[in-house]
Parts: structure tokens; C-alpha cells; sequence
């Protein structure tokens, strides 16, 4: 494979951004050579960390108040703290690039643009949690990626960033790029762990395979999102208070959000967390929705986010006490406010629906997803979700009965809760949601039987 | 049938094994080397990895067989994936497909009489922002519809001598 043709454009910064992660990557003069990153200061915070306590700097990730940017929004701070240190066993830090998401396409932004930025975070972190070994899972559908990855880390090795005795200290820590085969499951970390170790990515049952102490060959291992660990970094150039100003309490820090779907400029956007909200996003960040056409549903974080209809309301109390009355174009883009209004920001792809989509054909086309990639080791989400696609396409094929939403609904639930993993919630969302919000689409499907597609274009 | 790895796949082995705390890790990437050299796993190849592993040939193909990006049959020269999930369904992904489908003469899913391709459906390729999104090998091309296909076609013949396949297999997956 040649590495030349695989250089992605860069983005203009659209004036609401806040660009941290994205700063050097998407500037038209940057480039991905270790020389132009230690330019900008790069590798700097790597020797600042290396002045530090290793519990210094997860105290200063605690203070941060990092989120984890993969899906779950879980404190990085406290995953690394949840590490069983005690076992003796080798400790290992896993890089989860397997960006699997549907909706989601920034962290392929920064590793083909700014992979140093990536082994930056990893060694910081790598050091600070005392790693004996570490690995970028990066997904084949990035065979450049890949590929970018390996020369960086060469780059960074002759540079004693990486390797034996980084920067002259006695801690050593190799960093492997490790290849997936196209399976969404491998984002699941247990699943991933399973991959890693060479097995199918099936994943592991918690309680007791909680990777911060059975993790990669049952030692204790972190895995972290690509974004996650490029905050690292900026968190030790920021110092973990001054970091937390960004964004709004609870929610720090900036975040990049996918863009994708029924809008005039898809794309990735940073932005401080919590200061910018859907509206803006789609309107104004995103240029709106082509001309005569109507905004029918957004799906706020990843296809398996529950979706939200055009024209709803969402109101109660924030974990603050403060009361909230928000339409979706109201709603801050941060971990809490999606989930407040019922739904969650997942790994912040958010997929526009306008009214030419045919709301049963785009669950279709959902459900086929979430089948294809279901693991098959338990037998809800396996039957279940193959059940969902089978009759969501039938539907869309002419085929539609009145009680199939009931019935639709009821597999549903039969999913959720009841797998090891969270692909059951994964593939059983799109569906209880739909359902729940467009009942009287689904419904009214019955009465099409033509069979023909009535999107714009055929989904399913 | 025996399975003779080359020199280079040799070397691969001696780079990466080593890399990893326990072999039977090395597997996927051993296996991504193969399929680029040889074209697809054949059952002796994973014969050959399990050997090299130290594991069985079953455990070899439980893997080959679970995750998609791998395959046991040959496909056409040149392997185009059409990402079919909803971002890029939703900017005509299904119409690129059968374009591309009818621009080779071919159906889905299977090598094309003139040898050249095999045209399939991926699941997300992670580019939504450019939809719909098509990967030929390793490269990824964006915004694959109207005159970009009809160039991207173009492209692919205009490097790839066609070489009919007799009896045309049908037979890719």
C-alpha cells in the first residue's frame, strides 16, 4: 500500500468551534511529520508528565472531569482508579480505535491528520497508570490509518518517546497497532479484549470481567476512546482545573460531534461542551436543511441513540435541581441534557432526518445494522434483532400489518437487559424509540402496499 | 493442497509475532497479510496460521468466518465496498451500488464476468460526513455518486485489464 493517497481535506473552523483536539489537525499548514507536532509544542507535555507522580497526573485527570468521548461518558479519571494494582499482573492500556459507530467519523480526523497528538495521550496515560503494554485497536476499514500509525510510532520511538527508557527514565512502554476485521461488536471493550487476544469478539460477562482487573489475558487493562486520550494531553498542558473551566460543570472540556444525515454541510464539529445546543448544531454550525424540506427526527448520538421527533418537548429537573423546558433545538450538546431529554449523546454522531425519510424504512435500515453486527452469543439479541430487521423490512416492502408496532415493541423490550453487553440495549433502542415517538407512522404503514420505497432514495 | 507462505510473509511473521505478550494475538493481523497477498483464506493457509499459533485449525476459522472483513473464496480483482448504513442509505447509497453493479455487468456479491470486480455492501466505513462512501481496496472515496462514480468507474477500468472469468463463479461469499 502506498501512503499517498490518503490525505483527507481540511475543515475550516466554523466560528462557534472551539477547536483543542482538532486545533493542528484540520490548520491547512499543519502537518502529521513528528517535527511539525514538536513545533507546536508537542511531545512537551509528554516531558512535563514525565516531571510528575504518576498519581499526580491521575489527580489531575480526576480533576479534569474527562468524560469518555467513545459512548458511555464515563469519568477517565475514575476507570484508571478502578485498576487492580494489587494483583502483581502486567497492566495494559488499549486504545479503542475501532470508531464503529454508525454516525460517528472524527477519530479517523485525528489519526490521519494528528496521530502524534494520539501517541502523546497514550504515553501520558500509559505512564500514569504504570502500563506494561500498549495498543491502538484500529478498525481494517482504516488501512491507512493503520498504516499512519505504525511510522508515527516509529517517528516517536527514535525520538525516545515511545519504547525502552522513554526519556531517559526507567519506565518503558511499547505501543502496538493492532488491526480489527470489521466488527461493530469490537468497540464493546470486552469484546475487543477478546478480539485482541485473538478470539471472536465475543464479549465477556461483568461482574467479574471488568477489564480494570480482568481485562487483556485477565490482567488489569484500561481502554480508552482515541478522542479520550488525546484530552490527556491538553489536560497536563492545561493542568485538570484550569481544563475543567471548559465547558460547563459535570460536562468539561470540548467535544467533537459528527454531523451527518439530511444537512447542507455534514461534518465534524468541536465545540465547548454544553455551551453550543442541537439547534445551532443543525442550523447554524451545519447550514440548515436543503431548501422546502422539514426537520422530522434527529438522532442525537449514534444510531443506537433513542430518536427524538421534530416538534417535541422535553421537561423535568436537571441533576442541578434546575428545571428544564427545552425543544430539541434547545438542548445543549454535552453528556447530560441528551440523556436528561430521554435519549443519550453516545459517541456525539447526530444523523438529521428531514421529512423526505420514510421513518419504517430508515428503522429498516437501522435494525439491518444491529442484526449483521449482533455477536450471536446471547439469544435475545441474536433471534431479537434479526426478528426487528426482518420485520421492519417486510414492512417496507408492502408487507406492513396493523399490530406490527405492538409487536415490534414487544421484541423490543425483550432485548433490552437481558444480554451480556450492551448491544441488546444497542439494537432494541432505535426500535422501542421509533415506535414510541412515530407509532402513528408505523401504524399507517399498514395501508402501503405497494411495496415501493417512499424515501428519496431506497434504504433498506 | 498445501499452503506455501512467502518470504515475505515470513519476515511479517518474525516482525509481528514477537510484538504481542501471547502468539494467538498475532492472528488477525497474520491473517490481513495473507488475504492481501493471496487474495482470500484458504483452508490450508489457516491451516498454516494454526500451526504457526499453536492452536487449532477450527480456532483459526472460528475467527476467519466471524468477522466480515475476512473471506474463504476469491473475489474479483478489485474489491469495492459500498457502506450501506443509514447516513450513506440516506444520500443514495443503494443507488451506487446498483450503479456500480450495472457499470461492471454484475450482480452483488459476486465477481464480475470481466474478472475485474467484486461489488458489495459494507457496514458504516465511518465517513458519514462524506456520503455515500465507497472503499476500492484500501482506498476510501467520498461523495461517490453523479459524475465522481461515473469517474470512479472509469478509474477502476482504466487500471484493471479485464480477464473473464469462465463459467463466472457467483460464487464470492
Amino acid at each position: 500500500m502506498s501512503l499517498l493517497h490518503m490525505d483527507f481535506p481540511k475543515q475550516a473552523a466554523h466560528p462557534k468551534e472551539m477547536r483543542m483536539i482538532l486545533a493542528n489537525s484540520e490548520n491547512p499548514d499543519f502537518d502529521r511529520s513528528i517535527g511539525c507536532y514538536e513545533s507546536t509544542g508537542g511531545y512537551s507535555y509528554l516531558k512535563k508528565a514525565f516531571g510528575m507522580k504518576p498519581e499526580e497526573i491521575c489527580a489531575e485527570v480526576m480533576d479534569s472531569g474527562i468524560r469518555g468521548r467513545g459512548g458511555a461518558g464515563f469519568p477517565a479519571g475514575m476507570k484508571w482508579k478502578f485498576l487492580d494494582r494489587r494483583s502483581g499482573k502486567p497492566i495494559y492500556l488499549i486504545c479503542n480505535a475501532d470508531e464503529s459507530e454508525p454516525g460517528t467519523f472524527k477519530d479517523r480526523q485525528i489519526i490521519h491528520k494528528d496521530p502524534h497528538q494520539l501517541i502523546e495521550g497514550m504515553m501520558i496515560t500509559a505512564y500514569a497508570t504504570g502500563t506494561a503494554k500498549a495498543f491502538i485497536y484500529i478498525r481494517e476499514e482504516m488501512p491507512y490509518g493503520a498504516l499512519i500509525l505504525e511510522e508515527a510510532i516509529e517517528e516517536a520511538r527514535a525520538k525516545g518517546y515511545v519504547g525502552d527508557k522513554i526519556l531517559g527514565s526507567d519506565y518503558s512502554c511499547e505501543l502496538v497497532v493492532h488491526r480489527g476485521a470489521a466488527a461493530y461488536i469490537c468497540g464493546e471493550e470486552t469484546g475487543l479484549i477478546e478480539s485482541l487476544e485473538g478470539k471472536r469478539a465475543y464479549p465477556r460477562i461483568k461482574p467479574p470481567y471488568f477489564p480494570a482487573a480482568l481485562g487483556l489475558y485477565m490482567c488489569p487493562t484500561i481502554v480508552n476512546n482515541v478522542e479520550t486520550l488525546c484530552h490527556v494531553r491538553h489536560v497536563i498542558e492545561r493542568g485538570g482545573k484550569e481544563y475543567a473551566k471548559l465547558g460547563v460543570p459535570g460536562n468539561t472540556g470540548t467535544r467533537i460531534w459528527s454531523l451527518s444525515g439530511h444537512v447542507n454541510k455534514p461534518g465534524y464539529y468541536e465545540l465547548e461542551t454544553g455551551k453550543v445546543t442541537y439547534g445551532e448544531l443543525i442550523y447554524d454550525i451545519g447550514g440548515g436543511l436543503r431548501t422546502g424540506r422539514s426537520l422530522q427526527g434527529v438522532i442525537p448520538g449514534g444510531s443506537s441513540s433513542k430518536i427524538w421527533r421534530a416538534g417535541e418537548r422535553f421537561s423535568g429537573k436537571l441533576r442541578s435541581g434546575d428545571p428544564f423546558d427545552w425543544a430539541i433545538e434547545d438542548i445543549p450538546l454535552d453528556f447530560d441534557s441528551p440523556m436528561a431529554a430521554g435519549s443519550m449523546s453516545g459517541s456525539g454522531a447526530v444523523i438529521i432526518l428531514d421529512d423526505t425519510a420514510d421513518i419504517v424504512e430508515v428503522l429498516a435500515n437501522i435494525n439491518a445494522f444491529y442484526a449483521h453486527e449482533s455477536c450471536g452469543q446471547c439469544t435475545p439479541c441474536r433471534e431479537g434483532s434479526l426478528w426487528m430487521k426482518k420485520i421492519t423490512g417486510r414492512m417496507a416492502n408492502g408487507g406492513a400489518r396493523e399490530e406490527d408496532a405492538d409487536l415490534l415493541a414487544s421484541i423490543g423490550s425483550q432485548i433490552a437487559g437481558r444480554t451480556i453487553c450492551a448491544h441488546g440495549e444497542a439494537c432494541a433502542w432505535p426500535t422501542q424509540s421509533f415506535i414510541a415517538k412515530f407509532g402513528d407512522k408505523f401504524r399507517e404503514k399498514a395501508k402501503d402496499k405497494d411495496g415501493k420505497p417512499k424515501s428519496e432514495y431506497r434504504l433498506v | 493442497m498445501t499452503f506455501e507462505p512467502s518470504a515475505e510473509l515470513l519476515a511479517y511473521v518474525d516482525k509481528v509475532v514477537p510484538r504481542y505478550p501471547q502468539k494467538r494475538s498475532a492472528i488477525m493481523m497474520l491473517l490481513h497479510f495473507i488475504q492481501r497477498e493471496v487474495g482470500y483464506l484458504s483452508l490450508p493457509a489457516q491451516e498454516w496460521v494454526a500451526g504457526l499459533l499453536e492452536i487449532t485449525p477450527m480456532q483459526v476459522r472460528e475467527v476467519v468466518t466471524f468477522y466480515p472483513f475476512y473471506r474463504e473464496h476469491p473475489i474479483g480483482k478489485r474489491h469495492i465496498r459500498v457502506c450501506r448504513t443509514l447516513s450513506c442509505a440516506l444520500n443514495g447509497a443503494y443507488k451506487t451500488r446498483d450503479e456500480l453493479c450495472k457499470a461492471f455487468e454484475t450482480g452483488p456479491d459476486e465477481i464480475s464476468p470481466d474478472g475485474r470486480v467484486t461489488v458489495e455492501f459494507a457496514e458504516c466505513l465511518a465517513s458519514c460526513g462524506t456520503a455515500p462512501v465507497v472503499m476500492v481496496d484500501d482506498d476510501l472515496y467520498e461523495n461517490v455518486a453523479g459524475d465522481k462514480l461515473s469517474e470512479l468507474v472509469a478509474k477502476i477500468k482504466g487500471e484493471t485489464p479485464a480477464e473473464p472469468v469462465e463459467g463466472k463463479t457467483g460464487d464470492a461469499q
